[in-house]
């Protein structure tokens, strides 16, 4: 079987060879047929790299431990779903994820465009296919998933406790298909450069791969950071890690495109600024998968392989430089048609929004990579913390924030001063309100909290304003009722409105995240069954322990041989609020060495937080139980003296009961975050609102849009 | 002022202020970062009062908590140089003995205190074959 | 079992082959391959121009309904509507005759005298 796997390794290669070679060939000497078989070849590409896929799925669901990615994170004991997912969780298997999804999500790019943009597309199936040479070469020569010891170990190592969660295991396909759609646009964008062809067809088809990247990435990311929150047991969602940053930054860019190319398409401006853009994104998406692979930067993530180091270095600098070199040479053709009418406009606003997104992924790239410049520079290599991030980056996100509330009350070309003054009324109101509102509760010693807050209403105020008039508008040229007027005013002007909703979105994912820092009561807590302390307003009490060792109660599935928990009661001001059951699941530790009963318990600890999530704070906390009590470590040793293996886990009833029986002090670390829930909402109506703006609309309608737009543009000519 | 002016003086002013503002964010990025060294680099360098980011692994035997306080000791990864930390605050789940961890410390007279909350362990190798005895479930 | 392997190894071989050689296998329509192009009446360049018009003349349609919004939102006063609706139906006019002469140009007609 894993012939068979090296075999579609080896296939796939001389496969992205092939299709690399027939699409420059086609292109250059105008034969649309070798095109066609160039981009015929991802498809093939796709196939045999979705057998690869499907031999290491068969050999992880099999138990197949000749293979060595197998036998190093699965086991016969790991849970099916999560050793069906465990197939990413190693190097060799995510690179093999990686390659698999660049190759669908380009072949549905080029298969979407395979009647347009002919060489464009040529030369950008060549790039595309270039990035999977380089990843399936990767694995040939340097991470072969497909790899096998013989004899096979009769047992593996199984997958690692920490990531035996649900959001765990969709939060690499989510971020690699946010990276590998990075690279669609990146191809397009120098197919475009290199075929000089940056027109408004080229920005149509972009547009809809660059808004997927985009999606996808942001998606990731806040999986990443709910996963962060409410599975792992120090309640943050964002550390200013530095693979957060890194899948952050072409975030950022992809988010900056998004808006500039909108004035591309107007105005013909920017165009230099935006396919740097593009090529930035893709870059900074490598760049991105190349920092969790290669242990270069210190993180939670960094993981060895410094073999995987060199390559990427390589690719990276080949990317930079074959962008620079092509937006140089076709500098002539990106001059713009226009020049921006009035500082007082929709466009320059965008273009501020523009230099702040950007600004924001400069201090997050210096940040990120400063262990390296300062070892360049000084030769001592030093870290910034979050500290220094969150010194630069908030006030860029308030500047943000107000910018997005700003956007939508200006016109475009040229806004008066007069029609400005009067739009900002209401918002500008909204935030006065809030900031009395605010004063008058006492939150005057936050200020950043306070600025985000008022920030975020004079956003709601505009859009709200936005949303009123279009309503009245529309009522007043179609008749319609509100509700209806509402729907159809959507429906017709999907990117103007979507794009309010993604504002609204970011809005409300800020209240929350400045809610949250600057809010947040946090302690650590020791407490003995039936003691109780307070924290802030609210009063904890450690009810009771909790123990538990048999599968029947091992709630999240997750294989753990015993669990040890309590049970706490959150109340404020006398009125119950909450009642918490963390727990802390111990796992075996495969190692027999250790003591028959030792061995059961001694691996990987992992701590199920416990949470009561509301709209206006959560609860959150996390134990960490003693198990290194006298009585309990008597048990632990007289069961290694006298237990053999095999029947061994009786100990662990003994552990159970000695540990309900007579609980020891537990730690806790208990947390009230205000508004956290406003985060993912608020991420949810990002992704809606950018679903909405990029929906098409059905071909009657444009069609029907279209003659009426060309009628009223003829009447000017009668008019003249 | 002619429209070309406008927009020469408009370029200049928006290249300045981003020269300004780039130039600030480097010099304090130099001067707010804490450099990175090994238990043995930090007992001969450390000043007191100046915060260090030190990287290495646990020692063995060296993990005891007295109530909100952990103690333990960090050694190079091949080196018998241990330096005793006391930290509080969030102790991550892949914590124990012999795992590579990255925590920021400060000197104080003759021991060193975890900054609060900035002890990062390092997931144990994901993308790494795991050793022998380094096992997480049989 | 390896006999197994071996097969199912040439069969993805000959699909992939298959699938990647078709379009050279296929015999070439009427009039394509370099040379035929003129007589089929669509080359290449009229094609590009011709997607190029289309997708700026979406765009023209866009800035137009905006603008309309604009107005209709008490963001443009009817002196500024007017002036820049005037100037976004001009440049739509241009695209469509450009579109128009375009569509002439490859039935074999002389661009029609605006």
């Amino acid at each position: 079987m894993a012939g068979l796997g090296y075999a579609c390794l080896l296939f796939a290669l001389a496969v992205c060879v092939y299709g690399i070679l027939a699409s420059l060939y086609g292109v250059r000497r105008n034969r649309p047929e070798y095109c066609a078989s160039g981009r015929r070849s991802v498809y093939a590409l796709a196939l045999i790299l979705a057998v690869a896929m499907g031999v290491l799925e068969i050999a992880f669901l099999s138990n197949n431990f000749a293979f060595n990615t197998v036998a190093d994170t699965s086991s016969r004991t790991t849970p099916t779903l999560y050793r069906a997912a465990a197939v990413w969780s190693s190097q060799e298997g995510s690179l093999l994820l990686w390659a698999l999804l660049l190759s669908l999500w380009s072949s549905l790019a080029l298969f979407l465009t395979r009647r347009r943009m002919r060489d464009v597309a040529a030369y950008a199936t060549a790039i595309l296919l270039g990035f999977g040479g380089f990843f399936v070469a990767l694995m040939i020569f340097y991470a072969n998933p497909f790899q096998t010891t013989r004899p096979a170990p009769a047992e593996g190592v199984g997958l690692d406790p920490l990531l035996r969660f649900p959001t765990m295991m969709i939060h690499p396909p989510m971020l690699y298909s946010g990276y590998t759609l990075c690279t669609i646009p990146l191809a397009f964008g120098m197919g475009a450069l290199i075929s000089r062809r940056v027109d408004a067809d080229w920005l149509k088809v972009i547009r809809r791969f660059a808004f997927a990247a985009w999606l996808f990435l942001g998606m990731g990311i806040l999986l990443g950071a709910r996963w962060s929150y409410s599975e792992l047991g120090w309640g943050g969602y964002w550390g200013w890690d530095a693979v957060e940053n890194a899948s952050l930054m072409p975030w950022l860019t992809g988010t900056a495109f998004l808006h500039s190319l909108m004035i591309q398409e107007k105005r013909g401006m920017l165009k230099v600024w935006n396919v740097s853009l593009v090529l930035a994104t893709g870059t900074l998406a490598i760049m991105g998968t190349f920092l969790v692979r290669s242990g270069v930067l210190n993180s939670i993530h960094a993981f060895g392989g410094a073999t995987l180091g060199v390559p990427f270095v390589c690719l990276i600098a080949v990317l930079i430089a074959g962008s620079i070199y092509l937006v140089v040479s076709r500098r002539e053709m990106l001059r713009s048609e226009n020049r921006l009418d009035s500082l007082l406009s929709r466009e320059s606003m965008f273009i501020a929004n523009n230099m702040v997104l950007v600004g924001l992924c400069f201090v997050i790239f210096w940040g990120t990579y400063f262990p390296l410049i300062s070892e360049a520079v000084t030769g001592q290599e030093s870290s910034v913390g979050p500290p220094w991030f969150d010194r630069y980056t908030v006030p860029l996100a308030l500047i943000l924030v107000l910018l997005s509330g700003i956007g939508p009350v200006i016109s475009w070309r040229r806004a008066s001063l007069a029609n400005a003054r009067r739009n900002f009324l209401v918002p500008l109101l909204c935030a006065a309100a809030t900031l009395t509102g605010l004063l008058a509760a006492g939150v005057a010693h936050k200020t950043f909290a306070l600025a985000m807050f008022c920030c975020a209403a004079f956003v709601f105020g505009s859009v709200g304003q936005e949303f009123l008039r279009g309503v009245r508008a529309r009522g007043a040229m179609a008749g319609e009722a509100p509700p209806r007027a509402l729907l159809a005013l959507v429906r017709r002007n999907r990117r103007r409105y979507g794009g309010y909703i993604v504002h609204l979105g970011i809005a409300v994912l800020f209240v929350g995240v400045a809610a949250s820092s600057s809010f947040q009561h946090a302690a650590e807590l020791q407490l003995s069954p039936g003691q109780s302390t307070r924290v802030g307003a609210y009063t904890v009490r450690y009810v009771k322990p909790t123990a538990s060792i048999t599968p029947k109660y091992d709630r999240a599935h997750t294989g753990s041989t015993m669990s040890l928990g309590a049970i706490l009661d959150v109340t404020r001001n006398g009125r119950h609020v909450a009642t918490l059951s963390p727990s802390e699941g111990f796992y075996a530790s495969g190692n027999p060495a250790e003591g028959s009963v030792s061995s059961l318990i001694g691996g990987q600890a992992v701590s199920h937080i416990s949470m009561d999530g509301g709209i206006t704070r959560d609860v959150w906390t996390a134990i960490a139980p003693n198990i290194e009590t006298p009585t309990l470590k008597r048990i632990v040793s007289a069961g290694n003296a006298t237990l053999p293996p095999d029947e061994s886990a009786i100990a662990l009833v003994y552990l159970a009961r000695a540990y309900l029986h007579d609980p020891p002090p537990a730690q806790f670390h208990f947390l009230v975050s205000p508004l956290v829930l406003w985060i993912w909402l608020g991420g949810l109506i990002v992704f809606g609102g950018g679903l909405i703006a990029v929906w098409p609309a059905p071909s009657t309608v444009r069609r029907r849009v279209a003659a009426r737009s060309r009628a009223r543009a003829l009447r000017g000519l009668a008019r003249a | 002022m002619n429209p070309a002016r406008k927009r020469t003086v408009r370029l200049v002013v928006a290249l300045s202020a981003a020269v300004v503002l780039a130039s600030a964010l480097i010099y304090t990025s130099f001067s707010a970062a804490s450099p990175a060294l090994t238990p043995s680099q930090l007992l001969h360098e450390a000043q007191p009062g100046r915060s260090y980011i030190l990287t290495g692994t646990v020692a063995a035997g060296s993990v005891h908590r007295l109530g909100p306080v952990l103690d333990f000791a960090i050694r190079d990864r091949a080196g018998s140089e241990a330096v005793p930390v006391a930290y509080t605050g969030t102790v991550p789940d892949p914590f124990r003995e012999g795992r590579e961890v990255v925590i920021t410390v400060e000197k104080h007279g003759t021991s060193y205190i975890g900054e609060r909350n900035s002890l990062i362990t390092k997931c144990p190798s994901k993308y790494k074959t795991a050793p022998a005895g380094e096992n997480q479930n049989a | 079992m390896v006999v197994v392997i071996v097969i199912c190894s040439l069969l993805l071989a000959a699909v992939v082959v298959a699938l990647v050689t078709a379009p050279l296998r296929a015999s070439p329509p009427a009039g394509e391959g370099p040379g035929g192009r003129a007589a089929a009446g669509q080359g290449p360049a009229v094609e590009r121009r011709r997607a190029e018009l289309e997708a700026a003349r979406e765009a023209k349609y866009r800035e137009i309904r905006d603008a309309e919004l604009d107005y209709r939102t008490g963001k443009l006063s009817p002196a500024d509507y007017g002036a820049i609706d005037d100037q976004l139906r001009g440049e739509a006019l241009t695209i469509l005759d450009d579109l128009e002469s375009l569509g002439d140009e490859a039935a074999g007609d002389a661009p029609r005298e605006a």
